[in-house]
């Protein structure tokens, strides 16, 4: 046997083993870089070395083709998770002056059952952005934008430390029967819609979702409804539209009487 | 002729002493993520069982298994006293002192990042140290048994060498080649961030290159089973193997093509090309070529021992077969999930199919059909057919046997056919918790309960297998006489060269290797602005 001379064309056993690998190798790397990236239309391979080196992953330059640009403005505020969580004294001082003006819509300490938002104990880094979204144009409210216009960065900062250092009233309409409906607890994974309480409390709390407990049944129903139709729209990353546009009605009755009810 | 039992027992004792504890381990992660468990444990802990888990079955159970029977085949086969015996004493030290090394950060919560290593998770520097002893180890039986063949050719020019040794060695150098992949992973990439050297890892190239390792350990676990099949099922119900050419180009096939293969493991991965991905899969198809031969031999050769003990009819020779003998049974049941499991392995390799599965509970259940299932039983079988000539007592508790065998049967498929339903619901796997009041979730529960029941049979059959081998280590003395190997039903007097001799197959290995992987390795090492930060696991935050 050891007689025998493997590496060479004469022995049947080394050409077709050889043959029979190096075909197959060919005919994979024919059909896997050459043929199958040629056959889609979406990957626009423009010849044979370009469908090479697209599927052998060379690195290529993102299509340089423009950015489409909405038509409306879009929030600019940055949000971190430690944001505005250890205001001073003097700025809580200065922002309950100036939140003299607010009292008539947001009640004198901060609650009020005029339908707008109830402030006391709300998130700093909320009422911070969503002024500075108010002055910026990204949010537009016809009473709120021309107070929003006039004010300071430093204005906004005290007037949300204060709000934030004002303690939350209980609501009179709290109920704690009402169990929580399905879409607070576990969102509705087959239409992408995570917990309403992985952000709002409940479960997790994130920067920048405000607290939703207390507030107004037809202030949050208003506000799903105008992220769902987009005329608001200063949500980063289109998070609340895209929540809100696969809400259907019902639900969003049932999270704004839920979150009404609750402390 | 086996001379140097009290060594290839201490393989196989350590073996299956990780094996067991490895099992309780398994037995409680099934339990804790089941519906039975409400969830009150620290999730922490079920990460470190999985690492340990995954450590013991993958790295050194199978290991030793196939130094331990590396050892006794050669001294079986080649009919003289193993060479380098000190060496192989000193690799079973390395492996034993390695593993342990490698559980000691893992129990203590410091490298939970599971035996795939998961960069750029990166745990502490003994875990891996402690899986290169290992491997090192192993790379000593790796030499010793090309030596030992090389010795006993350069005596015997003129004998064909015997299938056993012939298939053992293709295992051994499968292994060494394959084990290479991550051994560059862990020494170049993860131990310098590990030891604190860098605090950045290029985790793509990372995963490439365990992927190299990754799928070929899978058929260097499976050949002690293939070599069972081959060369100890056929004498043990009393027959004759059909085709010792089969046999070997079985091997052969696995040797070449069973490596280029593991980029499919990284179809979800963004860092390698689709064209590469493509590449990987057509090889992985051509994987499943031996394991079609083999089916189709042994079942031959069952038909063959049937027949000779009276078995007549297109299927009736399928009643006249042995099914009292522990191998037979050990075999047939094994044959089973090699089937259920190899199909869930087609569609693992095909690069659409793979999407609907890929990181899905359908995976674990896939890999313990065929590890755990196919490739496990016949390392007990193989146990029970060494065990009379290693400790010279007899084991005749036939009855045991086959009620353990049984049972690991049924609970491997209680356990994972599940699994793979659930993957297909969209399970994810490495969850330690899963919230089965979720409505997206619950209609999972009853299938991961019936899951977790399984893991409570395979329990009991591995107490059972002990009790077994235990009992065989203390029954009365009794010669059990030579150990044989099957014997072909035509003797081959001459064979080819290359159905003798591994050079041309081991060019074509690397030559396959550097074509499948070549240009995806040196892409990812060129490139720049591919490492990231790494994670330390267990460090306080």
């Amino acid at each position: 046997m050891s007689e025998q001379k493997l590496f060479t064309l004469r022995n049947p056993w080394f050409g077709a083993a050889v043959g029979i690998t190096g075909g197959i190798a060919v005919l994979s790397f024919l059909a896997g870089l050459i043929w199958l990236p040629l056959a889609q239309p979406d990957l626009k391979i423009s010849g044979i070395w370009d469908a090479i080196c697209s599927a052998a992953g060379v690195p290529r330059a993102a299509p340089q083709s423009s950015v489409q640009q909405p038509d409306f403005k879009t929030s600019s505020v940055v949000l971190t998770s430690e944001m505005l969580t250890h205001p001073d004294q003097v700025s809580i001082g200065r922002g309950a002056t100036l939140a003299q003006r607010c009292a008539i819509c947001h009640g004198p300490e901060g609650v009020s059952d005029a339908n707008s938002p109830n402030l006391a104990g709300q998130f700093a880094a909320v009422t911070y952005k969503e002024l500075n979204d108010f002055k910026a144009g990204a949010r537009v409210n016809v009473v709120m934008s021309p107070f929003a216009a006039t004010m300071s960065n430093q204005d906004m900062l005290d007037i949300a430390a204060y709000y934030a250092y004002l303690p939350r009233v209980p609501s009179n309409k709290i109920d704690a029967e009402l169990a929580a409906p399905r879409i607070v607890v576990t969102g509705a994974p087959m239409r992408n819609i995570p917990p309403c309480g992985a952000c709002h409390g409940d479960i997790d709390t994130k920067a920048g979702s405000p607290w939703l407990g207390g507030q107004s049944a037809v202030y949050i129903k208003a506000q799903l409804e105008a992220f769902a139709s987009g005329s608001r729209h200063n949500d980063i990353s289109q998070q609340m539209r895209n929540i809100a546009r696969q809400m259907t009605g019902e639900e969003i009755d049932q999270v704004a009487r839920y979150y009404a009810a609750q402390p | 002729m086996l001379i140097n039992k009290r060594l290839i027992l201490a393989h196989f004792w350590l073996a299956f002493a990780v094996f067991g504890l490895a099992l309780i381990l398994g037995a409680w992660q099934m339990f804790v993520r089941s519906p039975f468990n409400a969830w009150h444990f620290n999730p922490e802990f079920y990460y470190r069982s999985v690492t340990a888990h995954g450590s013991a079955m993958g790295y050194v159970f199978p290991t030793l298994i196939a130094m331990g029977f590396g050892y006794a085949i050669t001294e079986a086969t080649l009919e003289k006293p193993l060479v380098g015996v000190r060496w192989a004493w000193a690799g079973f030290a390395l492996v034993a002192v390695g593993a342990v090394v490698a559980m000691i950060p893992v129990s203590l919560g410091l490298a939970s990042v599971l035996y795939t290593f998961y960069p750029p998770m990166v745990g502490n520097p003994f875990y891996y140290i402690g899986v290169v002893m290992v491997v090192v180890g192993s790379w000593i039986w790796v030499a010793l048994m090309s030596i030992n063949l090389m010795i006993w050719k350069r005596d015997n020019p003129d004998r064909p060498v015997p299938l056993a040794m012939f298939a053992n060695v293709a295992g051994s150098y499968l292994w060494g080649w394959t084990a290479v992949g991550a051994a560059l992973e862990i020494i170049f990439l993860i131990l310098p961030v590990a030891l604190g050297l860098r605090s950045t890892i290029d985790a793509g190239l990372a995963r490439v290159f365990f992927s190299w390792t990754l799928h070929a350990i899978v058929y260097f676990w499976l050949i002690p089973t293939y070599i069972a099949y081959y060369t100890i099922f056929p004498r043990a119900i009393g027959g004759r193997l059909y085709s010792d050419a089969m046999a070997r180009i079985s091997f052969i096939l696995f040797v070449v093509v069973a490596m280029p293969i593991g980029v499919h493991h990284l179809f979800a991965d963004p860092q390698v090309g689709a064209g590469f991905k493509f590449m990987h899969s057509v090889f992985t198809g051509l994987v499943t070529l031996p394991t079609l031969l083999t089916i189709f031999t042994i079942c031959a050769s069952a038909e063959i021992a049937s027949r000779l003990r009276g078995g007549r009819g297109a299927f009736g020779w399928v009643r006249a077969l042995p099914w009292q003998n522990p191998i037979m049974l050990a075999t047939a049941l094994s044959l089973v999930m090699l089937g259920f499991g190899g199909a869930g392995g087609i569609i693992n390799m095909s690069y659409q199919l793979d999407a609907t599965i890929h990181n899905t509970q359908w995976i674990t259940g896939h890999f313990h059909l065929i590890f755990g299932g196919a490739i496990v039983i016949m390392y007990f079988a193989i146990a029970y057919d060494l065990w009379p000539h290693l400790t010279g007592r007899a084991m005749d508790h036939f009855g045991l046997m086959r009620t353990q065998l049984w049972l690991w049967f049924i609970g491997m498929i209680v356990t994972t056919f599940p699994w793979h339903y659930v993957g297909i619901l969209g399970m994810p796997r490495r969850m330690a918790f899963y919230d089965y009041a979720n409505p997206a979730i619950s209609p999972q529960t009853f299938s991961v309960g019936m899951s977790a029941v399984g893991g409570l049979i395979l329990l009991t059959s591995g107490v059972l297998f002990f009790v077994v081998l235990i009992r065989g280590q203390r029954a009365e003395r009794s010669d059990a006489g030579a150990y044989r190997f099957s014997v072909p039903i035509h003797m081959p007097a001459r064979i080819p060269v290359a159905l003798n001799s591994f050079g041309l197959w081991l060019t074509l290995m690397v030559g396959l290797t550097v074509v499948n992987y070549g240009y995806p390795i040196a892409q990812l090492l060129v490139l720049k602005q591919t490492n990231v930060p790494a994670i330390y696991v267990g460090a306080s935050r």
